[in-house]
């Protein structure tokens, strides 16, 4: 097998072994270039491990970096749109960066580690954008992408099966705080973050630690119903609570080879990102004029009528096509349709009325369905567990 | 209220001309300048006692004719020299002559002065039509306004009359080398690196580097500025640098020297002002850098003062460059093979052939000394007596081929290289070496640290296509104005660039007036 190009071969995360023995469905898929499980068991029953009880997302593919030094905030603060000041020790903010044409690079969180020192946690990977961004800037960036192993523990029981699990008073943990703890002699970090929209925390440990953690975890959570979870269960989530995702609602502006493809701040809804207040932030000379000229696009949450996912939908004004579909979903707990889409502007706006021209398939056979949809103001799955402090006991 | 309208930063030729222009339409400016003589690389310096060169730049063929007159340059006691030939100096004696549309000698024959009168004819057809883009902003090709295709309508006219044939050729040999263009062009090889020098003088490049041609047509473009050919300022460059600065001053701004800038001041989101290493701090509407875009970018500026994709593009910016100034003292005039004492005057030049250009690139890049250089030689005593002691002379040349940073140092490096220098001089010139009284080797990392020159690049920059025209001194930055608010480029560095023109500096003052950001 001469031709086997090593190269291309998919890599594995710290839970591997843990994450294979309990992929009873054996169906992976390629999260960048990772082999990381697509599904467990059910993608339902994940799902609503997530909203009823436990679920436990294995995110070590996500990149990390670590920006130590003197400048690391003035760094940031030029890196990111909004303001990194505004971020204390031990907290955690979702930022996104963007390209001197004002175009999203990409999304992810920053943690506050300390005085001088913070990690970004990406989607991609962002080496080369970190390295340039240093110039001028005493400050040292480090991937640690495989030095940190994560996972996403989420769901109305997870303060409680981390607290077994020795996290003392995690209760008390508010949103986008960070505790620190040892697990068998390690440290372990929790932040109280996540991809879900209801109650959750995002443990991260180094990867020695991690088959014992994924053990303990499931050993404890057992009679809380704790449950791995793949990425399709995760898309639902993440769908009915409004996150965007990286490569499907937006294009990363550094890969976009086609004029015109990639997306600013506001034309995703993320202008509350933006703090104009800076002097001086990557994009901010541009999105200012974009501000004053108008964007060319805007992101609706649409509420779609019926039950068929609006998935890769033209969403039309009257006869003309307006805009197209990004993610969609039937939203389980929500029990909402929900699609987001990319709409010309001006339309789009809150209130507007629009249709969904979705095509479905039924034993080789299509529908073409035209279904009436709304633009809604905010993810209609809201769950008061996720900003309650102390957590709330299930 | 602001201290001034405008500062401009660096009085060198272009930050004068700028200054004067502004000043014209009534603005109040200032120049600030580090060195304590106005002119920049127009500038004169007595290197031993009594014996004065142009210690930059020394000779003037592309300024812009239109500015002397807008600016009065004669009338603020701006002389220069008759229109000198080209000699390229041949071991034998038996010299190649360039003078206009004619070449003799060196064994040239009909068929080359034939091909060198079309080769002319060509290039000139060419550089007009640069010139049509120099003497306006660099249109952009995106984003376009009623100025912008104006220009590009103008350069569409002027393509269209070029014909088809020589349309054809100048797509043909704009992205070539100028090695390749001369081989098919020329017999003669003495005539081929004569021109090639000229392509490769003041870069980091040889004859077969991408870009020569442009770099050629570049200076050929000195022609339609008004320019007569090759001449020389009486009294040294640094007099044109005097005469910019009087004629400035006469418009009402104010030149201050030995006043170097350290930084230029941020407020919020816009430029504000300049600080000096004094420590005075200086406020104006608008900051405008006549120095190289590194400087004023990096070293001014910061990069923690700018979005990310600027300074990537700063870091990215080419201003390296392999040519040095040799300056000697002599006792009395030198003798050459096969020249007359009058013919001491014109520009001699002494270059290996082609090939040994070529070779003479790569210890360059590697960072070694190399066994052949080019030579651009000016006997200016001979035609301004002024310059040196009754009798003596001074001969100042541009020295191609030399590393910026040799690995053996330049401790080491330089009487290395002195010695080498003369030696090739004394083939040429036997017994010059003993009418030697002082000499003075600059290499480019000096030229760097006295004239404020990355890299010693005197063109601010590589000149090469990527980093001309719209695209100078980088995508975002151009037609004066920088990404960053209230800074403006009018130096060598940005659009047309290179050399001592003016241009950048007239070309920036009227975008900055049209733009009307200062009433």
């Amino acid at each position: 097998m001469s031709d086997f190009n090593r190269e291309a071969r998919l890599l594995t995360t710290p839970f591997h072994s843990r994450v294979a023995a309990m992929c009873d469905l054996n169906d992976w898929g390629n999260w960048m270039g990772y082999t990381t499980p697509n599904a467990y068991f059910d993608v339902e029953l994940e799902y609503f491990s997530v909203r009823s009880t436990t679920g436990v997302f294995d995110l070590s593919p996500m990149n990390k970096y670590r920006v130590t030094g003197p400048d690391a905030e003035r760094y940031l603060n030029r890196l990111i749109t909004r303001d990194v000041t505004k971020i204390g020790v031990n907290r955690v903010g979702y930022a996104i960066w963007c390209d001197d044409n004002g175009q999203v690079i990409d999304d992810g969180t920053i943690f506050r580690l300390g005085e001088e020192d913070y990690r970004i946690c990406s989607y991609q990977r962002a080496d080369d954008w970190l390295a340039w961004n240093t110039l001028g800037f005493d400050v040292s960036i480090e991937n640690e992408s495989d030095a940190v192993a994560g996972l996403a523990v989420q769901g109305p029981t997870s303060c409680t099966v981390l607290t077994l699990l020795g996290c003392t008073d995690l209760n008390q943990l508010k949103p986008f705080g960070i505790a620190h703890y040892t697990f068998e002699g390690r440290p372990l970090m929790v932040s109280r973050t996540g991809f879900t929209g209801d109650l959750g925390y995002e443990v991260w440990v180094p990867p020695e630690s991690a088959e014992a953690l994924w053990d303990q975890l499931f050993e404890l959570g057992r009679d809380y119903l704790i449950k791995p979870i793949g990425s399709h269960a995760l898309e639902l989530a993440r769908i009915e609570a409004g996150f965007l995702q990286a490569k499907v609602d937006f294009m990363p502006a550094e890969e976009i080879v086609r004029v015109g493809r990639s997306r600013s701040p506001f034309e995703l809804g993320l202008s509350w990102l933006v703090d104009f207040s800076k002097p001086l932030f990557n994009g901010r000379a541009a999105l200012l004029k974009e501000q004053a000229n108008g964007s060319r696009y805007r992101f609706a949450m649409l509420d779609v009528e019926g039950n068929k996912p609006a998935e890769h939908s033209f969403i039309l004004k009257g006869d003309k096509q307006v805009g197209t579909v990004t993610s969609a979903a039937w939203c389980p707990t929500a029990k909402a349709n929900i699609a987001y889409a990319q709409i010309e502007m001006p339309h789009g706006a809150v209130g507007d009325e629009l249709v969904a021209e979705i095509y479905y398939q039924r034993e080789l056979h299509w529908t073409r369905l035209l279904a009436p949809c709304k633009v809604i103001d905010a993810p209609i799955f809201k769950s008061p567990k996720r900003w309650q402090t102390p957590a709330p006991p299930h | 209220m602001t201290d001034y309208d405008a500062v401009i930063i660096g009085a060198g030729h272009n930050g004068l001309v700028c200054a004067s222009y502004l000043a014209k339409a009534g603005k109040k400016v200032l120049v600030v300048d580090g060195r304590s003589e106005p002119g920049g690389c127009a500038s004169t310096r007595e290197f031993t006692p009594g014996f004065r060169v142009s210690d930059c730049a020394q000779w003037l063929s592309q300024f812009d004719q239109s500015i002397i007159k807008d600016l009065d340059l004669k009338g603020a006691g701006l002389t220069t020299g008759k229109a000198k030939a080209t000699i390229s100096l041949q071991a034998d004696g038996n010299h190649l002559i360039l003078e206009g549309d004619s070449i003799t000698g060196a064994g040239v024959d009909s068929a080359d002065q034939a091909a060198y009168r079309d080769f002319k004819n060509m290039v000139r057809r060419f550089a007009k039509l640069m010139t049509t883009l120099y003497r306006s902003r660099p249109p952009k090709l995106v984003e376009q306004n009623w100025t912008d295709r104006l220009t590009l309508i103008k350069l569409g006219i002027g393509l269209k009359l070029l014909g088809r044939e020589y349309l054809r050729d100048l797509m043909r040999i704009v992205m070539i080398n100028i090695y390749d263009v001369m081989n098919e062009h020329f017999s003669n090889a003495a005539l081929k690196s004569a021109i090639a020098l000229d392509a490769v003088t003041g870069t980091n490049m040889g004859p077969r580097s991408p870009n020569t041609v442009f770099s050629y047509l570049h200076r050929a473009t000195g022609e339609h500025l008004g320019q007569s050919g090759t001449t020389q300022v009486m009294g040294g460059m640094g007099a044109l640098g005097r005469s910019l600065a009087a004629a400035a001053e006469r418009q009402g701004v104010t030149v201050q020297l030995g006043s170097a800038v350290s930084a230029i001041v941020k407020t919020e989101d816009r430029v504000t002002g300049v600080s000096l290493t004094s420590g005075e701090t200086i406020s104006a509407t608008l900051v405008i850098s006549s120095a190289d875009p590194t400087t004023t970018f990096r070293d001014l500026l910061g990069y923690d003062q700018m979005e990310a994709g600027m300074a990537k593009r700063v870091e990215h910016y080419r201003s390296r460059s392999g040519t040095a100034k040799l300056h000697l003292a002599l006792s009395a005039l030198p003798t050459f093979n096969g020249l007359s004492a009058s013919q001491l005057s014109e520009r001699l030049v002494i270059t290996p052939s082609m090939d040994g250009m070529e070779t003479a690139l790569n210890p360059m890049k590697y960072r070694e000394l190399s066994e052949l250089h080019t030579f651009d030689i000016s006997i200016a005593s001979v035609e301004d007596p002024s310059l040196a002691p009754s009798g003596q002379h001074v001969l100042t040349a541009i020295v191609h081929y030399v590393p910026y940073a040799p690995d053996i140092g330049w401790d080491a490096g330089k009487p290395k290289l002195l010695n080498h220098l003369l030696s090739q001089l004394e083939a040429y010139a036997p017994g010059i070496g003993a009418l030697v009284t002082a000499s003075e080797l600059v290499v480019p990392s000096e030229l760097e640290a006295s004239h404020g020159m990355t890299g010693g690049n005197w063109h601010h920059g590589e000149l090469s296509i990527d980093q001309a025209l719209m695209m100078r001194p980088f995508p975002g930055s151009t037609q004066y104005a920088t990404a960053v608010e209230g800074l403006y480029l009018c130096g060598a560095g940005a659009h047309p660039g290179g050399g001592l023109q003016g241009l950048p500096g007239r070309n920036a003052a009227k975008e900055i007036l049209r733009r009307g950001v200062l009433s």
